[in-house]
């Protein structure tokens, strides 16, 4: 049994659970409306920054995480693949491509609906830790947010 | 004419030349006679009777496979996706013989949501056969694990909209291999013991064809065209003589044996997307004005019970 496995369960066990909390509220997707302002972008990171390397697979754990608040879907790849933020900081991501993908934590901590050509899906985070995701139409397109205190 | 020419000719009107089909063939060792006549590509299991036999034969199994209609895609690869399903569904129903049954084998919507769920399964309602099938595809499981779809089309289904019927002598399953959030197609235990007690009391000598939408070989895993579980599936199956998996999800036409197993997977009504490794990823492919209907299409597949021959299968491009 893969990572992915372990991980889609603890997915679908949790999917109800994060529904019922209200997370579902912190995240919109929006497909007419330009992306909401930047909140507060991250421009530096602190040296000491917890800076433990998510646990996703190696094409993305490869590259050094980036510090943004914005996440560009294209190529069916995210891009910064790995950033930071802090926490309380309002991601957004947008679908530059032709087919639609999601933005889906594998541990069910936030899930976009499809997003169409165009749409974006914002979500705030209020509590630090590496957030792996993924898109689940093409889930080997993959990628981490960490979010710091 | 040239052969050249000829192929050039061909590919025009099917999208891959001749040539290419083979090629493709000698890359995976297949031994499919392939035979393309008239507007038609046509696959047989090697020896037999001529892989028109059975489709002419008027008590054969005949039916039809459709996939990958992306009902809600608006993507310059193909604006009008409702239309160019529309057309296929006219096309089976001009066929001169009623299908017996007609499977979609999955990614019948885009985006999930309910109102293309309805559009496609009013759209399936208008086509002149007996029985409409359906397997999901990764496109109509988005958010929920498929949870819209089965409401739809999932009745009589077990599991996460699994299945298996008997029809002319031959017995079909209809497998789920779209949500397993895996980096590819993923069957999962459950799923994988129903295939093992589904088939333990059939006679080695019945034609099996199973139904998926990722295709239940190594196609191309980087894309996840693939099924991380699929060989322990197929060997339950390894002791009958004749293996059919028909699969969707490339938006091609692909053609592998393996063993007792021959694989074929299916073009779309909606978009190509690109060979296997040309290019970074599988993303929609537009191509020159008046060229899209010929990479689109419907399959017809025709069973004799009791015959020589295994499955004829016959890929015609849209018209």
């Amino acid at each position: 049994m893969g990572l992915n496995t372990r991980l889609a369960r603890a997915l679908l066990a949790t999917m109800a659970a994060a529904s019922m909390a209200g997370l579902a509220a912190c995240g919109t997707t929006t497909s007419s409306a330009p992306p909401p302002a930047a909140a507060s972008p991250s421009t530096s990171m602190s040296p000491s920054m917890s800076m433990s390397m998510p646990d996703s697979p190696s094409s993305t754990a490869a590259s050094a995480p980036v510090a943004s608040n914005s996440v560009t879907i294209k190529g069916f790849a995210f891009s910064p693949a790995n950033i930071t933020v802090k926490v309380g900081t309002t991601v957004t991501w947008t679908n530059q491509d032709q087919d639609a993908h999601t933005v889906t934590a594998t541990g069910g901590a936030f899930g976009s609906q499809a997003l169409d050509t165009g749409s974006h899906y914002t979500f705030t985070f209020t509590k630090p830790g590496t957030y792996n995701y993924l898109c689940t139409i093409h889930p080997f397109m993959t990628a981490t947010v960490v979010v710091t205190p | 004419m040239t052969e050249q020419q000829q192929e050039h000719g061909k590919q025009q009107e099917h999208g891959m030349t001749r040539r290419q089909l083979l090629r493709h063939t000698a890359w995976f060792g297949s031994a499919v006679v392939l035979t393309i006549a008239g507007g038609e590509v046509i696959s047989q299991l090697g020896g037999g009777d001529p892989p028109s036999a059975a489709a002419d034969d008027a008590n054969a199994l005949r039916f039809v496979q459709i996939s990958d209609s992306h009902i809600g895609f608006t993507g310059p690869a193909n604006t009008m996706v409702e239309q160019s399903f529309s057309e296929a569904i006219g096309q089976i129903n001009a066929l001169p013989y009623r299908p017996s049954f007609v499977m979609h084998t999955g990614d019948l919507t885009h985006l999930s949501t309910p109102d293309q769920f309805d559009q496609v399964r009013q759209m399936l309602g208008t086509i002149r056969t007996d029985q409409t099938y359906t397997v999901p595809g990764e496109h109509d499981g988005v958010d929920d694990h498929g949870a819209k779809y089965r409401q739809f089309f999932g009745k009589g289904t077990k599991g996460d909209g699994w299945y298996s019927f008997d029809l002319g002598g031959a017995h079909f399953i209809s497998l789920v291999n779209t949500l397993g959030l895996e980096t590819m197609g993923h069957l999962g235990a459950d799923q994988l013991e129903f295939v093992r007690k589904d088939v333990a009391h059939l006679s080695s000598d019945t034609p099996i064809v199973v139904f998926s939408h990722i295709p239940l070989f190594a196609m191309y895993p980087k894309w996840g065209w693939s099924t991380d579980d699929s060989v322990q599936a197929l060997s339950y199956l390894k002791r009958f003589a004749s293996v059919t998996c028909l699969n969707g999800h490339v938006h091609q036409l692909f053609t592998k044996t393996e063993g007792n197993v021959t694989f074929f997977s299916a073009t779309t009504t909606a978009y190509p997307l690109p060979k296997p490794g040309e290019g970074p990823a599988p993303t929609p492919v537009t191509l020159p004005a008046g060229q899209l209907h010929a990479a689109l299409g419907i399959r017809e597949v025709s069973y004799v019970r009791g015959g020589q021959q295994g499955l004829a299968i016959k890929d015609r491009r849209l018209v």
